[in-house]
């Protein structure tokens, strides 16, 4: 499975918007490129990112292959309640990832 | 007879000169109009395609992006809307596009109030100096863009492995 990492703030107070950074190592093959004998190397992406709080869908991002290898995110969102958050990547040739951090709110 | 087979070589030459003009200003047409008006079109397609019926305008959105570039493969990102990010007035999607990659979409990021902040950075490919378009769409519906022209000095995409 692709490596992901993933930056969220443990302990956050109810209220306060918090940032999530998000990164995925893939190679992001955009399908335009040609290999040593010409021919162009088919498309490899991540197509689909999705971010829920909960269960709860807090972002979601479409990716063509204009997005650089190993995708990078940065969002926000606020902190209304402890739980989980969690990541899921999806893309071509049937690409899957998942990954989730903890957050405590006081 | 002498004369008609001595005017043949000018008609032709005449010919060919025309010709080989006619072709050289159609090639140098080609260069300057095709390059710059073909993917323009297809980002305005794309565009399009988000807008509907609708029209954008401009302003509430802001593109934060180096304006001069050294490596196109993997350029900082930043697209941040003016909103209070409510229930009632949030930003639903921003879409970014550009000009000249071989496809015109780049991203399309889906958001809702409980982001608190409508700003997003990510990581992207410029495959030419171009001008990048960013549009926001409003929870009420209505439609922000900005645009940035860019420079470019080693190129994403289109080289060899």
């Amino acid at each position: 499975m692709a490596r992901a990492l993933i930056n969220v703030p443990a302990k956050a107070k109810r209220g306060d918007i918090i940032e999530i950074k998000t990164l995925i190592s893939h190679e992001m093959e955009t399908g335009f490129r040609p290999d040593n004998t010409g021919k162009l190397l088919p498309r490899d992406i991540i197509t689909d990112f999705v971010c829920k709080y909960n269960g709860q869908e807090i972002f979601r991002a479409e990716l063509y292959p204009a997005i650089s290898a190993n995708p990078f995110f940065t969002f926000t969102t606020v902190a209304t309640e402890s739980g989980t958050i969690s990541f899921e990547w999806s893309g071509d040739n049937g690409f899957s990832a998942t990954e989730s951090a903890k957050i405590t709110v006081e | 007879m002498m004369t008609s087979n001595d005017d043949k070589p000018y008609a032709t030459r005449r010919r060919f000169l025309i010709d080989a003009a006619a072709l050289a200003g159609g090639v140098s047409l080609a260069l300057t109009t095709v390059p710059a008006s073909a993917t323009p079109e297809s980002m305005r397609g794309a565009i399009r395609k988000v807008l509907g019926e609708a029209s954008a305008k401009k302003g509430k959105v802001k593109i934060d992006l180096p304006p001069l570039i050294e490596n196109g493969n993997a350029v900082a990102l930043t697209v941040s809307a003016e909103s209070p990010m409510t229930a009632a007035d949030h930003v639903k999607a921003i879409h970014v596009f550009t000009e000249k990659n071989p496809q015109p979409n780049v991203v399309s990021i889906h958001l809702g109030p409980r982001a608190g902040r409508a700003s997003v950075s990510t990581r992207i490919r410029l495959a030419d100096s171009q001008k990048v378009v960013a549009i926001v769409q409003m929870s009420d519906g209505s439609f922000w863009s900005d645009e940035l022209e860019v420079i470019v000095t080693l190129a994403a995409c289109l080289e060899g492995v």
